[in-house]
């Protein structure tokens, strides 16, 4: 059974087979399941690190410019090759980012690493690109309610606004990114329907985003309904363009990773420490922790380039900072054992 | 490349028993990525008042842990694990093992198992009422030396006793491995340690062998070799997983477990039991995070997660602490509740 697998190139299977069709007999059955299910990982996965935008624009305490830009720094020396760094947002709507281009023009670049920003309108992206940012990223939502009390729009009209974005970027030359929220559920609507989010992702992959970063706002995604929406979405987006975002709310965050890696999925996002917490669940946790995510993935043979202690580090210094304990359960553990 | 890959399947095709078919939309999701379905139902055997109990500083009173185990008993739950009947000298949280087995009221569709880690405990066990019984085996011989002091195949000789008298009396007895993804002291544990004890409980006649990762330091990649070295010589359904989130795993691991067919889950309500080698880390999984991922995956637990989270806040409230599950933290604080 393993010679067979090991022929077969996975792209073949899916594209003549479909991706679940396969169905062994009996006792080889439960080997060739155990062997099937270690080759089906990616051999890389890409980590897309939100702790400094994402995890600090959901911690209450504003923390200066310098602790933003050392964090950055150590998390440039950590091996991650992907930093979102800070967001080109109105100050008013998100004092913590109001440091926006001191953040930008402060950090020491390593080459290797891509520093993205948020740019969530023409304006914040001509500021951005005034900054020096090598790529942006815009945030639609899956979820009409969710787009309208966030960002005061229906998401077909934010959908446009990105369109302006998306013109000047290409002219600029600049890579975008796209994230669609609220994924498996909304914390206005619900349940949200896999067609919903298929049809966001498609439009900003359609529109030029490079990656679709896929994203369980509320951590309320099981592997079932994970699978579920990564199924519609595969559909319309071809899977090495998207990534996960998922929260951990319900603990559900690393169970989740694991069936979107078992689906092809190879980019995931995570902040450091786990920084940030749910707006929507008061004390409860957000960001899933870059450390646990690392450490996962190393348990399983799958390369991420990034040095676990040095990313530990970066988490405690951030921690000191915030005068918070760490989200991340590894970081808990690796300093008492 | 692809057209003679293609070619090469075909030719296997004809040589091993192969089926290829396409299952309808509705059962796409049953499939997991290995091609062997997901259990439709799994038996979670709750913990916490032993197991998660016993590994809290605070003493808890008789009275609580009765409170506690009845609440439990309502919950859907089909297995609670009680007590212990260990020297009190030893684990001074478990010296009400009598008083606790004799209070608890005993619903009729549960089974309240209890650890008896030696002939004296068995037959007090059974003098208190206990009608099921546990005993743990270790994957590691220096685990084994330090927490029970003999050794793993000194500790066989005395299971050996218990189950033999638990046989002439009828009484089931479910067998643990601990450090069965790595160990404390030893660190790495290969899985053909683990298979052995596994096999010589089974042999000896445990119905159910428990597979803990008793720091929790295992990842699907270390929870899957050791499944498919055990899985050779222990039949699948009479395996259970007891992973500890110590390092976030736990999840991820027994979804991991699920794929290769395992089916039985032990987890402790609000993630109750610290891990005794890491200071002020978290040890057992919680339930009611088990059951959340469980029930969003469309398995049946008979559990009613609800009244989980219900027992949970009693026990955290009665220990002056917070819970250890996202779930219950989630669910008392969410402005809106989206979940399942």
């Amino acid at each position: 059974m393993a010679t067979v697998m090991k022929l077969v190139h996975r792209n073949a299977l899916t594209s003549l087979m479909g991706q679940h069709c396969l169905s062994f007999s009996s006792a080889a059955a439960h080997r060739a399941a155990g062997v099937r299910a270690a080759q089906a990982f990616p051999g890389k996965v890409k980590i897309v690190e939100v702790g400094p935008r994402d995890g600090l624009q959901n911690e209450k305490t504003l923390v200066p410019t310098e602790a933003k830009i050392k964090l950055i720094n150590m998390l440039s020396e950590s091996g991650l090759s992907v930093i979102e760094a800070t967001s080109f947002v109105s100050p008013k709507w998100v004092p913590q980012m109001a440091d926006q281009v001191e953040v930008m023009k402060g950090i020491s670049r390593k080459p290797g690493v891509t520093y993205q920003v948020l740019t969530p309108n023409l304006q914040g992206f001509q500021a951005a690109v005034k900054a020096g940012a090598p790529e942006v990223a815009i945030f639609g939502a899956a979820s009409e309610l969710f787009s309208k009390k966030n960002i005061n729009c229906s998401v077909d009209e934010s959908l446009q606004r990105f369109d302006e974005v998306m013109k000047a970027a290409k002219e600029a030359g600049v890579p975008v990114r796209g994230y669609v929220s609220c994924v498996v559920g909304c914390p206005y609507e619900g349940k949200v329907a896999p067609e919903k989010v298929a049809h966001v992702a498609k439009r900003l992959y359609s529109m030029g985003c490079y990656e679709i970063s896929l994203g369980d706002t509320i951590g309320v995604g099981t592997p079932g309904s994970m699978t579920k929406m990564l199924e519609a979405v595969i559909k319309e987006v071809p899977v090495s363009a998207l990534a996960v975002h998922c929260h951990d709310t319900y603990g559900q965050a690393l169970a989740n990773i694991l069936v979107a890696l078992q689906m092809g999925i190879s980019v995931v996002d995570s902040s450091v420490a786990g920084l940030g917490g749910c707006p929507y669940a008061q004390g409860a946790s957000g960001n899933v922790s870059t450390e646990d995510v690392v450490y996962m993935l190393h348990g399983l043979g799958i390369q991420t380039g990034v040095d676990l202690s040095k990313l530990m580090d970066a988490g405690a210094f951030i921690c000191q900072t915030l005068n918070r304990k760490t989200s991340s359960k590894v970081a808990q553990a690796a300093c008492k054992l | 490349t692809l057209m003679a890959d293609f070619s090469v399947f075909c030719v296997l095709l004809s040589g091993v028993s192969l089926f290829i078919y396409s299952p309808p939309p509705h059962l796409i999701f049953s499939q997991t990525i290995t091609g062997h379905a997901y259990p439709e139902f799994v038996k979670i055997v709750e913990v916490g008042p032993r197991d998660g109990l016993q590994n809290e500083k605070e003493i808890v009173p008789t009275g609580v842990k009765i409170q506690l185990i009845d609440m439990l008993s309502g919950t859907g739950l089909s297995v609670i694990e009680a007590t212990s009947f260990v020297s009190s000298k030893w684990v001074p949280q478990m010296a009400d093992h009598t008083d606790v087995l004799r209070g608890i009221q005993k619903a009729s569709n549960v089974q309240y198992p209890v650890l008896t880690p030696n002939l004296q405990g068995f037959q007090d066990a059974v003098a208190a009422g206990a009608t099921e019984v546990a005993v743990f085996g270790s994957a590691s011989e220096t685990f084994s030396k330090k927490n029970i002091n003999c050794s793993v195949d000194e500790s066989m000789l005395r299971f050996e006793e218990v189950i033999n008298a638990a046989k002439k009396r009828q009484i089931p007895v479910r067998g643990y491995v601990s450090c069965a993804l790595g160990c404390p002291h030893e660190g790495h544990i290969e899985p053909s340690k683990v298979a052995e004890v596994a096999k010589r409980l089974y042999e000896m006649g445990c119905y159910e062998i428990s597979l803990g990762d008793t720091i929790g330091i295992g990842t699907p990649g270390s929870m899957l070799k050791m499944l498919q070295r055990v899985m050779k010589d222990v039949p699948i359904n009479a395996l259970a997983v007891h992973c500890h989130d110590t390092y976030g795993q736990a999840l991820p691991n027994i979804l991991t477990a699920l794929q290769m067919g395992v089916s039985v889950v032990d987890s402790a309500v609000a993630g109750l039991g610290g891990c005794p080698y890491a200071q002020g880390s978290s040890g057992n999984v919680s339930t009611e995070d088990v059951l959340y991922m469980l029930h969003g995956m469309g398995i049946e637990t008979g559990v009613n997660i609800a009244k989980v989270i219900e027992a949970g806040s009693f026990i955290c409230s009665a220990l002056s602490r917070k819970t250890n599950s996202k779930v219950a933290q989630a669910r008392s604080t969410a402005c809106c509740d989206a979940s399942l």
